[in-house]
């Protein structure tokens, strides 16, 4: 009886929904598809005579490798095929940035987990099985495992400058890449080097490494193709980006190497590089068979980049009357083994980390460093959830050395419309980070910690663990706001392409959306179905299969993909609006500037005539194909920083009310409030959601979430030792919801997916140290930082 | 070794089943029903919640051959039986409507939880408190929402299923 389903034909099917425009709580059309279990994921792709690919991946953060003997492998019955680095055909490195990541490790591996080899075979327990009878032979090295020691530069000590011991390494081994372990140095110079100021507040911070988590393991399915080309179907972010990277090591033409993206359960970041992609393509090309890759949960922590770790030192000088008159940071980014998005994490660090305020003086040292940790990249909001961490911090200790308000110091310092940024950026659109702060002060707090008889333990931190009932517990509130580039900066040349249908089937005019841009959890499939209906006026409106076979749309990441993509499906819309309101010119007898498109009619209203759209398309197909940019931003000046480096900021504030536990160390999270300026909300549920979902991961962050990496290994690489955070873990959330128009975007909207993610942990944090009246300048807090046991 | 059980009320019988698979493994590999979600394979994301002779579990730690003669139930059976393509289940209509749904992949283990719970607190003629809502589904991981959506789908679900008739659709 066993003919299993979901071929990628079927996979995602094509989506068709009714009703919704721009500001509509508009309904999901794949929602249907993903309550009833028919929605074809990644890993859920099958089709007859597939076979499974595992991969082998290094047990050393850092090794060279003497050989590989493959033989008792391919000896397994069953086995198709075992591949390593002598079988990739084409550029044997690749990278987002900067190509320097081994497809299969090659001579040296640098970090744990690191892919040595292939295996196919029939059954994936076959393959795992086979994977293990490889043989490869290590030369072990010492592996650098601290960012600061992997440049040479001093180790801190706590809140002292003084360098204390520079750790010398060999050059030979300190460098695990021939151009050093350097990815890269922003430098933010503005006003006096050298500020002095009544009150100086210096502190210094870490932040841990964050998984995305995403529920949908690394997977997909590649078919070979009769031309001897691949056909990829993949959950990713940036079809385009993996089919360039697969394209090399392949050494295949764009054209033979076709992706479609299959469904994806979540993303955050972790999709941005390769994982299995080129692995399974490689498997099926050798074997001529259909190859199926799906990581496991133990695979997937080795699988993906992660957020990178941060260790912070700032020095932050005010009037006595709390205006800030400097802020000297240097910051170091781990980024792990492989550049992967390190020098934008660096970019956005540098250039955004001291947080939404106006500060005359600043010096800012950003670093992105190589070590043999696992390779770290994009999670939502990289570059600014570490920094918020730090800068936020040195406000609340700034106002406790003021005597002053921590909300009252960052309405006072506040970056607004018109403001300079650091990098001599001029804010040109509304920035309203004192309202969103005030708004939050307005609103009214959860009831004070319940004690006595009636307490019920699910209320206390522990729950049901009856740690407590009520004794030991104590009651904070903390705030913090942030901001965040929206889409690609500094210069990148950052756009969409969406291609527009208009035609009568069955008699009714139908729009498709074509577009290659990624739908990962967030809804954009929503928000192009919401732009075509409101440009074009029509009900049904069909998103086509997101695919290669149109240009690209760039990455779904950087809260970008509403803006440039929906930007670019707005464009196309016009484009064909214009063409159909041509043709029904003559029939109505009105220029073009008096008709407009609505309820499935060219309307008039001057003439009061409404004629059907389907009357006046016919037979004709009406079809464009747009590639749509935001206005461009600009490199920054290598020495000083200087420049238009961001088309957009996103602005969130979080008020955040926890109860600790202060004999045990234990933390619940009472409350979380959050007001964000989301310029025009395209789809307010979906708003609200991106809201809810971000406030969560950077609770997680606070509290819980922590890869801990001892010698370049990973400790907890399971659901099981890394938690994120359960239904019991998050409390209540109040949203509210600002709507300034940005005048330089499309319907005037901001990206939305980030900054809550960023503003929601520094927060937590505050309310814990108000808690405690512990400093507390690490995350995620631990119950032995409370304790002090 | 060949296996026998029941899915969503029809018989189903799969030879060649090696005795390492997990219920969870049969039912996407063999049987064609890819609805139930491999997260985690430990049992601690809820994602591949199912029925088990009408108890919920992680089908990712039940044995293929521990459920030989019993009865399973799915996501894929919690669809009215002759459904058209609209027509849901009061628990999947709320998802939908409440958005609690984003990428996705957690809400088939979770609808089966809500179901289980939903139908236990119809049984005793009541709707569950928040608490209790949060306590049943504390098994079940979600990254994108943040739980407040998916709460208040389980509350609009509650809601209608105290109104409407009895759905006994997949236990």
């Amino acid at each position: 009886m066993s003919t299993p389903t979901r071929t990628p034909s079927g996979a995602p099917a094509q989506m068709t929904g009714a009703g919704g425009r721009v500001g509509d709580d508009a309904q999901r059309p794949d929602g249907v598809l993903k309550v009833r279990g028919e929605f074809a994921y990644s890993s859920d792709l099958w089709m007859d005579d597939m076979l499974w690919g595992v991969t082998l991946r290094s047990p050393h953060p850092h090794a060279r490798i003497r050989s590989i003997d493959v033989g008792p492998a391919l000896a397994v019955p069953g086995v198709q095929a075992v591949l390593t680095s002598d079988d990739v055909p084409g550029e044997k490195v690749y990278g987002l940035e900067l190509a320097d990541q081994p497809v299969l490790a090659l001579d040296v591996v640098r970090y744990q987990g690191e892919p040595v080899a292939l295996v196919a075979a029939d059954h994936p327990d076959t393959a795992r099985r086979a994977a293990a009878r490889i043989v490869v032979d290590y030369d072990v090295r010492e592996p650098v495992t601290d960012a600061r020691a992997a440049l040479g530069h001093p180790t801190w000590n706590q809140l002292h400058d003084a360098p204390a011991e520079v750790t010398e390494l060999s050059r030979e081994s300190a460098n695990l890449h021939p151009h050093g372990n350097l990815v890269r140095h922003l430098k933010v110079r503005k006003g006096d080097p050298e500020p002095t100021a009544d009150v100086v507040v210096v502190g210094e911070y870490e932040v841990g490494m964050q998984d995305q988590a995403f529920l949908g393991p690394e997977s997909g399915l590649a078919v070979p193709g009769e031309d001897g080309g691949v056909d990829l179907y993949v959950a990713t972010q940036w079809l385009h980006v993996d089919q360039r990277q697969i394209c090399a090591a392949l050494g295949l033409p764009p054209e033979r190497v076709r992706l479609t993206l299959a469904g994806v359960g979540g993303a955050f970041g972790g999709r941005e590089d390769l994982s299995m992609h080129v692995h399974a393509c490689l498997l099926a090309l050798h074997t001529g068979k259909p190859v199926k890759m799906s990581y496991n949960r133990e695979e997937s922590f080795f699988g993906h980049v992660h957020r990178h770790p941060a260790t912070m030192r700032y020095e932050h000088g005010a009037t006595r009357d709390g205006d800030l008159v400097y802020v000297k940071a240097t910051i170091y980014f781990d980024g792990g083994a492989y550049a992967s998005s390190t020098p934008a994490v660096v970019g956005n660090g540098g250039t955004m980390g001291i947080g939404p305020y106006v500060v005359p003086n600043v010096h800012v040292d950003c670093y992105g460093v190589y070590t043999n940790n696992p390779p770290c990249g994009a999670m939502r909001g990289f570059g600014s959830v570490q920094t918020a961490f730090a800068y936020e911090s040195q406000m609340d200790a700034l106002a406790a050395e003021l005597g002053m308000d921590a909300v009252e110091l960052r309405c006072r310092n506040a970056l607004e419309q018109g403001s300079e940024t650091p990098t001599g950026q001029v804010v040109d659109s509304p920035a309203p980070v004192v309202e969103l702060l005030r708004r939050l002060e307005a609103m009214p707090l959860p009831p004070e910690v319940p004690t006595g008889d009636d307490v019920d333990l699910r209320d206390m931190p522990g729950g049901v663990s009856n740690t407590t009932h009520g004794e030991g517990v104590r009651r904070g509130v903390g705030y913090a706001v942030a901001y965040k580039n929206v889409a690609f900066s500094e210069g990148f040349d950052d756009h969409s392409t969406a291609r527009v249908r208009l035609e009568v089937v069955g008699g009714e005019a139908v729009a498709t959306v074509h577009t290659a841009a990624a739908e990962v959890g967030q809804g954009l499939v929503t928000v192009e179905q919401q732009i075509a209906r409101t440009e074009l006026g029509v009900d049904r409106v069909t998103v086509h299969p997101k695919d290669t076979a149109v240009g690209s749309a760039g990455s779904t990441s950087a809260s970008r993909q509403t803006y440039v993509t929906g930007g670019a499906v707005k464009a196309a819309c016009e484009a064909v609006r214009a063409r159909v309101l041509e043709m029904a010119r003559s029939v109505v007898g009105r220029p073009v500037a008096d008709l407009r498109l609505d309820g499935g009619k060219v309307v008039s209203d001057l003439e009061g005539v409404a004629l059907p759209l389907a009357d006046v398309l016919g037979d004709t197909v009406v079809e464009e194909t747009l590639e749509w940019r935001h206005r461009p931003t600009e490199a920054v000046d290598p020495e000083t920083g200087q420049g238009f480096a961001h088309v957009q900021y996103a602005f969130s504030a979080h008020r955040a009310v926890v109860d600790v536990d202060t004999e045990l160390g234990l933390v619940k999270v009472v409350e979380m409030a959050c007001t964000q300026d989301v310029g025009r909300a395209i789809n307010p549920q979906a708003v609200v959601g991106q809201i809810h979902g971000g406030t969560a991961q950077g609770l997680g962050l606070a509290v819980m979430e922590e890869i801990l990496v001892r010698d370049g290994r990973v400790q907890n690489p399971s659901f099981t030792d890394y938690l994120i955070p359960t239904v019991l873990d998050m409390p209540p959330m109040r949203v509210e919801i600002l709507e300034y128009a940005d005048p330089h975007a499309p319907y005037g909207l901001r990206g939305v997916g980030e900054a809550p993610n960023i503003s929601s942990g520094p927060a937590v944090l505050a309310a814990i140290r108000q808690a405690t009246g512990l400093p507390l300048t690490r995350v995620p807090v631990r119950p032995e930082h409370l304790t002090g046991t | 070794m060949r296996l026998s059980c029941t899915v969503n009320g029809t018989p189903q019988q799969v030879d060649d089943v090696w005795e390492g698979e997990s219920l969870l493994y049969v039912l996407r590999e063999r049987m064609g029903l890819p609805g139930s979600k491999n997260a985690c394979e430990q049992g601690e994301c809820g994602s591949c919640t199912v029925y088990l002779d009408g108890l919920p579990v992680c089908a990712c730690l039940v044995a293929a051959g521990q459920a030989q003669g019993r009865e399973v139930g799915t996501v894929e059976g919690l669809t009215p039986a002759g459904a058209g393509s609209g027509e849901l289940h009061p628990v999947q209509q709320a998802f939908l409507e409440a958005g609690a749904v984003q990428c996705g992949f957690c809400t088939p283990g979770l609808l089966v939880a809500t179901d289980d719970l939903l139908t236990r607190s119809r049984a005793e003629g009541r709707k569950p408190a928040d608490a209790e809502i949060r306590e049943a589904l504390a098994g079940n991981l979600c990254r994108c929402t943040g739980y407040e959506k998916i709460l208040d789908a389980v509350r609009l679900a509650a809601d209608r299923m105290a109104a409407g008739p009895t759905t006994e659709a997949a236990r």
